[in-house]
This record gives structure tokens, C-alpha cells and sequence, in this order.
């Protein structure tokens, strides 16, 4: 008895709120479509994928590409490159934004702070293809700017982007360039919110810039900060595919090449010469996807716990 | 300089320390390290070929504006534009549509399935099939070449429903909406009538944010669109500049009538740059506070 009349309660229930329903239909529709109906795909990772086959035609290999995977010398070094490239950038960008944030928040000239932070957010707002261009013309043996300096100094002139003991450096600068600026926002917000009765009281005790500083800005600061650095070690298998491919060549692929390249390379355009290995190149993203879900459960629980502050 | 600008200089001056000085300088010399790249691709863009030289340039020789003309009188730089114009324009409408459409029911508290239509939703934020299964599903739908592959996959997107939500659930009174239901107002006429007028910010913010996305996306137009007519303007960009495409740059030649010893590709390059950059300089200054009430928003617990 009492299950129907719940029975008959939720379906009125849902009778009730049937035009909420009705606005879902599309965002559900095109999630289906274009978020799972992918994840289906997935399953040709554990196939020999024949494009004429189909997936329901194609054979099934089970974990074969994983062991290819996993017995191949490109596999490390690319996991190794994504790992090394995203720390040297979560360094970079959890650093530089925080130093330029407490340099502006010691100005005070508004308009002067206003034109700093304007010419800063600059390349934030341009992609990969543009920054990308300008940063080989930066760092252009013959015209650039950077190589200029360097022979004005007497030094010789070094081709950055192809050099592998240069490429990852290339990146990191590259990144802090474009986005340092930009990430130094949240920053800035917080310590705005910090009441100046602080300071003022610090000044009749005595404390001089730095130490105000030290003892109020920065404690401010702290949980932003800690909470930034968490939550940006979620993504570290993403390490900017849309610059590096814009940046990179055959000559530092030992050093340039992460797991969105590679899936990319021999997924659509093939690697050196071969034909796209859809299975291979889906095995290769499931791999990453796996380990990039854990990372961003994880360190969004710990963020949560520590600060109550998550990304959902 | 008069005496009063003097007078008001001296008073700053003094009033700097040398912590002042410091700071104020290695804020300045962060700022040059910015524009100063950006003013030398301007300078080659606008020089003539035989003196794009050896070394770094601060000002040009003598103003050209050849390249601009050469770049211009092409039709790639129109079809780019159309082509990305169309994309931006569809996705930020249809996108904003389907956003308050979709956030508005799950900011309801009592609404059955909720919770789990939010996961349904929210998982994608943190799992997906990939690049090759996504590829393979747009070839199914016979959607590669169609400008539509590049507006239809990315329309829902997690983290604009979810910061919408959250500005529907904590920052819109729920006694206006309770009142417009007492007089018998339906759920669309309540979410187009009061919600949306009054979440103009959180509207704004995502809508800009779609644009800027949208006008700099260029890996999908990559492997989505293989026709030139139906590029988009970074790939047509990125063509010149990164894979410098031969053929292409000597078909601009041809059409401007332009020869060999007239001609530098940096200097094209170039123009082609700051043609396609040119909107977002103009408006990025006037946007820009918006996208930070975005990450404000975005900032409120979920």
C-alpha cells in the first residue's frame, strides 16, 4: 500500500513540475549526444578498429593496445614531459601572480595600477595561434627581440624552440607571459577585501612596509593560495596542448611531446607518416582521462576539507 | 612642463621610498616585457622588406602599408572573419539559451531528480570520451565540414550551468518569484520576465566569456573543417603564420601584384596578425571587468 500511494505521489510530483522538465530537454539531449555517446566510443581502446568494420564489426583485442602502450619507450617519455612541463608551469603561475599581486597592491597611483594591470591581462585574451607567433618572433635567432639582447651583450644567439634543453623553458616563460597577469586577479580581489584598519593599527605599532606585509597581507592570502595550488595539481595531465602544438616540432618532441600531442599525432594526422591508429590514440586518452578524473576527485576532496571550497 | 605638474611630481617624488621605486620600476619593466613584443611585430608589419633586418627594430624605417594591402585584398582574411563571426554569434545565443533554460529547474531545491540530473551534467565536466571518439562521432553525424560541428559539441558547458545555478539559487530573491506564481505567471514567463532581467551580471560574464572562447578556438575548426571556404579566422591565421602555406601566400601575391623582391613573408605574417587581433585589442580594455566578476562568481560555493 504504501509504495503506491508513493508511487502515486512522485508521479504526481512530477506532473506538477513538468514544464521544469521540459526546459532540461535540450541540455540533456545535447549531453547525450555529444559527452556520452564519445564515452561509448571509448570501448574501440579494447579493439582492433577498422573504420569500415564499425565498432560492433571490429575485433575485439581486450587490453593489447595498453600492453603496447605500456611496453613502449614513447609512453614514458610522454608521461614524463606532461608531468614535468605541468609542475615547472604550476611553479611558474602559483608564484609570479602572487609577486605581481602584492607589488600592485603596494601602488598607489590607481591610474598607474589600472594601465599595469590593463597591459598585463593583454595576452590573456589572445589564443595559442597568435601568442604562439609572437613568441617565435620573440625568440628568433636572427630578429628577435630576446636574441638582440643577448648579442648586445656580447652573447651568441640561441634558437630557443628548437633546442631541447631550451623547448621547456620556451613553454613555462611562454605560459607565465601569457597568463600571469590574468591569474594575478583573484589574488588581488582578496586583498582587497582586507580591512585597511589592520594596516593602520600595524602603523602606530611601529610595523614598516615589509613587515605589514608579512603579517597581514600575506596571512590574508593564505587559504586563496593554498586552495589555487590544489586545485591546479588536478589538472596536471593537462599540460597545454594548444600551445605546445603551436610551439613544438620533430625536434624536441623528446622533450615538447604530452599526452594531447600524441593522442592528437597518431590519432588524426598519423605519426611519422603512418596511418591514424584510432584504437592506439583512444587507448592512450582513456589512460590520461583515468588518471585526470582521480587527480580532480581527489584534490577537490581536499580542497573541500580544508577550505570548504570546491570546484562543484 | 609647468610649474604646477613640477610642483605635484616633486611632492610624489618625495614622498617615495626607495621600496616605492623598486616596486614602481620592476612593475614598469614588467609591463614593457609585455607590449614591447607586441610593438615589434607592429613595426615589421608596417616596414618595407629590405629593412625587416638582423636585429630587433624599435621603429621602422619608412612606413609601408603594403603588407596590410596584400593581406586585405585577399579573400581568406573575409572568409575567416565570416566564418568565425557565425560560429561566436550561434554558440553565444545558443549557449546563453541553453544555460538559463538549464540551470533555472536545478536551482529549484525541492525538484525531484535534481541531484541527479546535476551529476548526469556535472560528470562531463570531469571525465570525457576524447579526442578520437568525439571526432568519430562527428564524422558519424556527417557533421565534418559543417559549420555546425564547431557550435553543436560544445553548447552545454558544465561550469556555465553551474555558476549560473548558484546565482539563481543565492542571488535573486525567491519572494519576487513566489509572488509572480500567486498571480499565475507560468515558469517560462517567471524565468524570462524576473530571473534573466535581473541576472544580467552572471548573463554578461558568460556571454563574454563564450565570445573570447569561441573567436580563439582553433584546434576543433582543425580537424573538424578541412575546406578553406569554411575556415575559421585563427586557422586561416595559423595557416600564414605557423605552417606558413606557400601556395596560399603566392596567390596573395598574384591578386595584389605584388613581386618577389617587394615582398617579405615576416612582414605579411604580421598583418595578418594584427588584422585578426585587432577587435579584441579594441574591446579587451572594456570587458576585461567583467570577465573577473565572472571568477567572483564563479568563486561562490557550490
Amino acid at each position: 500500500m504504501a509504495s503506491i500511494s508513493n508511487n502515486i505521489n512522485l508521479r504526481s510530483r512530477f506532473w506538477s513540475n513538468r514544464v521544469y522538465y521540459l526546459m532540461l530537454v535540450p541540455a540533456i539531449i545535447l549531453i547525450f549526444i555529444f559527452c556520452y555517446i564519445p564515452m561509448y566510443g571509448i570501448i574501440i581502446a579494447f579493439q582492433d578498429y577498422r573504420i569500415g568494420n564499425g565498432i560492433l564489426g571490429s575485433q575485439w583485442v581486450g587490453l593489447k593496445h595498453f600492453r603496447i602502450l605500456f611496453g613502449s619507450a614513447t609512453f614514458y617519455q610522454i608521461f614524463r614531459n606532461t608531468v614535468l612541463i605541468s609542475l615547472y608551469k604550476f611553479i611558474a603561475i602559483n608564484t609570479i601572480p602572487l609577486l605581481l599581486a602584492l607589488m600592485m597592491n603596494e601602488v598607489y597611483h590607481r591610474k598607474f595600477k589600472r594601465v599595469i594591470q590593463t597591459v598585463s591581462y593583454l595576452p590573456y585574451f589572445l589564443s595559442w595561434v597568435v601568442v604562439g607567433g609572437i613568441v617565435i618572433e620573440v625568440l628568433s635567432p636572427e630578429r628577435g627581440l630576446v636574441n638582440s639582447l643577448i648579442q648586445l651583450f656580447g652573447g651568441k644567439s640561441i634558437y630557443f624552440i628548437t633546442q631541447p634543453e631550451w623547448f621547456r623553458a620556451v613553454l613555462v616563460a611562454s605560459d607565465a607571459w601569457k597568463n600571469a597577469g590574468w591569474s594575478s586577479i583573484l589574488y588581488l580581489a582578496t586583498l582587497s577585501s582586507i580591512d585597511p584598519q589592520l594596516y593602520d593599527a600595524a602603523k602606530i605599532d611601529g610595523a614598516n612596509r615589509l613587515q605589514q606585509v608579512k603579517h597581514i597581507t600575506l596571512p590574508a592570502l593564505y587559504s586563496v593560495v593554498i586552495i589555487l595550488m590544489i586545485l591546479s595539481l588536478g589538472q596536471i595531465m593537462n599540460a597545454g596542448y594548444e600551445q605546445v602544438l603551436n610551439l613544438y616540432s620533430p625536434l624536441v618532441y623528446n622533450v615538447g611531446d604530452i599526452f594531447d600531442t600524441y593522442i592528437y599525432r597518431i590519432g588524426i594526422t598519423g605519426n611519422n607518416q603512418q596511418v591514424p591508429d584510432y584504437s592506439l590514440s583512444t587507448a592512450v586518452g582513456l589512460f590520461k582521462n583515468v588518471i585526470g578524473f582521480f587527480l580532480v576527485l581527489s584534490t577537490n576532496m581536499i580542497s573541500k576539507k580544508i577550505s570548504d571550497y570546491g570546484v562543484w | 612642463m609647468s610649474d604646477m605638474t613640477k610642483k605635484s611630481m616633486g611632492r610624489y617624488l618625495k614622498k617615495m621610498s626607495l621600496f616605492d621605486i623598486l616596486n614602481y620600476g620592476m612593475l614598469i619593466l614588467f609591463s614593457v616585457s609585455i607590449v614591447l613584443p607586441f610593438w615589434g611585430l607592429f613595426v615589421k608589419s608596417i616596414s618595407r622588406p629590405e629593412d625587416i633586418s638582423v636585429s630587433f627594430m624599435l621603429f621602422p624605417k619608412k612606413v609601408t602599408f603594403d603588407s596590410y594591402r596584400m593581406a586585405l585584398m585577399s579573400r581568406d582574411i573575409y572568409i575567416g572573419y565570416f566564418n568565425t563571426i557565425f560560429r561566436v554569434l550561434f554558440t553565444t545565443i545558443l549557449t546563453l539559451l541553453v544555460s538559463v533554460l538549464t540551470a533555472y529547474p536545478l536551482s529549484r531545491r525541492n525538484l525531484p531528480f535534481r541531484n541527479g540530473i546535476t551529476l548526469f551534467i556535472l560528470f562531463t565536466m570531469f571525465f570525457t570520451g576524447g579526442l578520437i571518439p568525439s571526432y568519430m562521432l562527428i564524422r558519424w553525424l556527417s557533421l565534418i565540414d559543417n559549420r555546425w560541428s564547431l557550435i553543436l559539441p560544445g553548447l552545454v558547458y558544465a561550469f556555465n550551468i553551474v555558476i549560473m545555478r548558484n546565482y539563481f539559487m543565492f542571488s535573486i530573491e525567491r519572494s519576487l518569484e513566489e509572488s509572480a506564481e500567486i498571480d499565475g505567471a507560468n515558469q517560462f514567463t517567471i524565468l524570462f520576465r524576473i530571473i534573466v532581467p535581473l541576472s544580467m551580471p552572471v548573463i554578461a560574464t558568460i556571454g563574454l566569456w563564450t565570445i573570447v572562447g569561441n573567436w580563439n578556438e582553433w584546434f576543433y575548426a582543425m580537424i573538424y573543417i578541412n575546406s578553406k571556404q569554411k575556415e575559421v579566422l585563427q586557422l586561416v591565421l595559423r595557416k600564414i603564420l605557423l605552417s606558413y602555406d606557400a601556395t596560399r601566400v603566392a596567390s596573395y601575391k598574384n591578386i595584389a601584384g605584388v613581386d618577389e623582391n617587394q615582398f617579405s613573408p615576416e612582414s605579411l605574417k604580421f598583418a595578418f596578425t594584427y588584422i585578426t587581433i585587432l577587435p579584441v585589442l579594441c574591446i579587451y580594455p572594456f570587458i576585461q571587468k567583467y570577465f573577473a566578476k565572472g571568477i567572483m562568481i564563479g568563486s561562490l560555493k557550490g
